[in-house]
């Protein structure tokens, strides 16, 4: 119950500031329509409306409700609402233990739990035995704020995409966490959702097309190829508009989905650009830019630049600031772009 | 039940302890202690209490067993190759490579293994989670699961017990085998967990306590746990079932250094001939 409060309050304080925050960022670079969103509404509304359609469809909470965006699911649809008290591991395996009875549970919590304190869980009872559980990872990354390192999880994509039998996918923004959410209900199968607790640009409409294991390539060019995942997605927007003035074309792939990763679109512009950043709201230790780098250094090695957090807890603070601090933003994107272009020119000229 | 009936549990359990032995032993692998202690229970519990359907073993009207402690799985593979699940060659593969017989049971490895367990706790949760989305459907399956009672020192499993509470499981019968042992020694020592019947019924449990290898106790208690009649304020119900570990083969018996240990090629065969003398004398005691 404490949670949740202390939660609420600093939801309201922390949008305004973040806001102000955000034409802060914004003011010296390009102008951007300032439609914010959430992905914790994306995902309370696509759970209530797939969970209308199919009755197997059930929400688990680890008293959590109302930051997961539950409360009007619980209002609207009682008897496919559980609520476990604060018992992450029990949640998790008893999901499991559902699916047994044809449920599709969703288990949710903040990610430094779901997955974080339950992994045993996760592996045991849902991946091994490929449980059709769906795991939501809220106020995941550094953007959780105030309550400071403990509550944010920096390692959760990490420590799911090495679990065999699981997806992992890390929405943009409230269209793209409520397709994403629809989308793992109707899959067959574990998979886990990582979103942010903090608003962010809108980046997708309700017309984006959102299929689970296929990129969505945003902008396309010739130089770089920036690939971002979730928050930092619109971070990639900003840095493109910036770069293309400095004379520099870049690609914007929307990587949402980590595992299973889409090869074929990686592939198609590591060619095409012979170079690649990636950006995350994660630890750089198994993370995205991880995953890609994995790939390519058997198919086809290629400079890369990897935008994430160096090995280090975070901290309290604002969101956004605590991004700046830790060098996930669009400046970073700027300054290591060029230092990219210059590998490249480098790896090309020896390549020859 | 009549002695005659009883007389063939007993001697079904007989034969199920001397494949739970041949089992480890070509294995040279496995846990011998808790599996031949429980071996009673799974005889009476499949044999007669049981709504379940070998030939359609994802038949919906069935009763579940979850298996919290997968150790014991030599005891559960043998029980569902009695009960015609599966062969009973593919015994001869438990623990071996390439073999559906894991060390620890794999959900729907083989028909009638119907959850993964091993790492202890999670499969009492599996079963609340079971448990309670029946309730929801308003089905009248019963779920029965069984634990250890070093398992119990785990505690996710008492996470899940408040919440089988707050539910008011009563189609959840979970069955505590208590044969205080575990590995590192008598499980009272490493640590005292007092009065198992005063924790489960202060956490809103409805308790049944009984001798764990007495086939006619175990018939009482599971008769029990699934009449309504006993049960009016929909309790999720516990038998905690004071057991041997090792029953049956006498060196092995309380010991608990026979938990997770294989007998040698010698002690198989001694094990084996106790067994032997055990079902004569079952055969023809009156």
């Amino acid at each position: 119950m404490e949670k949740n409060i202390i939660n609420n309050n600093n939801n309201k304080n922390n949008n305004k500031s973040k806001i102000k925050l955000k034409n802060k960022i914004i003011k010296n670079e390009i102008k951007m329509p300032e439609i914010l969103s959430s992905c914790r509404d994306g995902f309370g509304e696509g759970i209530l409306e797939i969970a209308k359609k199919n009755k197997n469809v059930v929400a688990l909470t680890a008293d959590l409700k109302p930051s997961l965006k539950l409360t009007k699911f619980e209002k609207e649809l009682p008897n496919q609402f559980f609520d476990l008290g604060i018992s992450e591991q029990n949640m998790m395996s008893a999901a499991a233990g559902m699916c047994i009875n044809n449920k599709i549970p969703f288990v949710t919590s903040f990610a430094v739990f779901n997955p974080g304190r339950n992994w045993d869980q996760l592996r045991v009872s849902v991946c091994y035995s490929n449980s059709n559980v769906k795991i939501i990872g809220s106020h995941a990354g550094l953007t959780t704020g105030e309550d400071g390192a403990t509550h944010q999880a920096l390692e959760d994509i990490a420590i799911t995409r090495v679990l065999p039998n699981i997806t992992v996918i890390v929405p943009c923004d409230k269209e793209e966490t409520k397709k994403a959410t629809i989308a793992a209900a109707k899959y067959k199968g574990p998979v886990y959702i990582r979103f942010s607790r903090e608003k962010s640009l809108e980046i997708t409409n309700k017309k984006t097309k959102f299929e689970i294991g296929k990129a969505n390539t945003i902008k396309t060019g010739k130089d770089i190829t920036i690939i971002a995942t979730g928050i930092t997605v619109q971070f990639a927007l900003e840095a493109e508009k910036i770069l293309k003035k400095q004379n520099i074309s870049t690609n914007i792939i929307n990587l949402h989905t980590i595992k299973p990763l889409d090869k074929n679109t990686i592939l198609k512009y590591a060619k095409k650009t012979n170079c690649i950043l990636t950006i995350e709201e994660h630890q750089k230790i198994g993370g995205m830019g991880s995953a890609i780098a994995e790939f390519l250094i058997e198919t086809y090695p290629i400079p890369i630049e990897i935008i994430g957090v160096e090995d280090t807890f975070g901290e309290s603070g604002k969101g956004y600031e605590l991004l700046e601090k830790y060098k996930i933003s669009t400046k970073e994107i700027i300054k290591r772009s060029k230092i990219l272009i210059k590998r490249k020119e480098n790896y090309l000229k020896n390549k020859k | 039940m009549n002695e005659f009936e009883i007389k063939n549990l007993k001697l079904k359990a007989n034969q199920i302890r001397a494949e739970i032995i041949e089992m480890i032993t070509s294995a040279n692998s496995g846990h011998p202690a808790g599996a031949l202690g429980i071996t009673d229970f799974f005889t009476v519990l499949y044999s007669i209490i049981l709504k379940h359907n070998p030939k359609n073993p994802k038949d919906k009207n069935r009763d579940y067993v979850i298996i919290s402690n997968g150790h014991i799985a030599p005891v559960l593979y043998s029980i569902l190759a009695n009960e015609n699940y599966f062969s009973k060659s593919k015994l001869k593969t438990f623990r071996l490579l390439n073999s559906k017989l894991q060390g620890h049971p794999h959900q729907n490895s083989l028909p009638g293994i119907e959850n993964t367990s091993g790492p202890l706790g999670q499969g009492i949760s599996q079963a609340v989670g079971l448990a309670v989305s029946l309730k929801r459907d308003q089905k009248t399956n019963k779920v029965f699961c069984f634990t250890g009672d070093g398992e119990l020192q785990e505690g996710q499993c008492w996470e899940a017990f408040i919440f089988a509470a707050k539910e008011n499981l009563n189609n959840l019968i979970i069955i505590v085998d208590r044969n205080n042992i575990q590995i590192d020694g008598k499980s009272d020592r490493i640590i005292k967990l007092n009065s198992f019947s005063k924790k489960f019924s202060s956490f809103g449990f409805l308790v049944i306590e009984i001798e764990g290898n007495d086939i006619k106790q175990i018939e009482i208690a599971l008769k029990k746990s699934i009449d309504k009649k006993t049960n009016k304020e929909n309790k999720p119900i516990v038998i905690i079932a004071k057991t041997i570990a090792g029953k049956g083969i006498s060196f092995m018996e309380n010991n608990y250094i026979w938990h997770g240990k294989v007998p040698n090629k010698k002690e198989k065969e001694l094990a084996l001939l106790e067994l032997e003398k055990e079902k004569e004398k079952i055969m023809w005691d009156n």
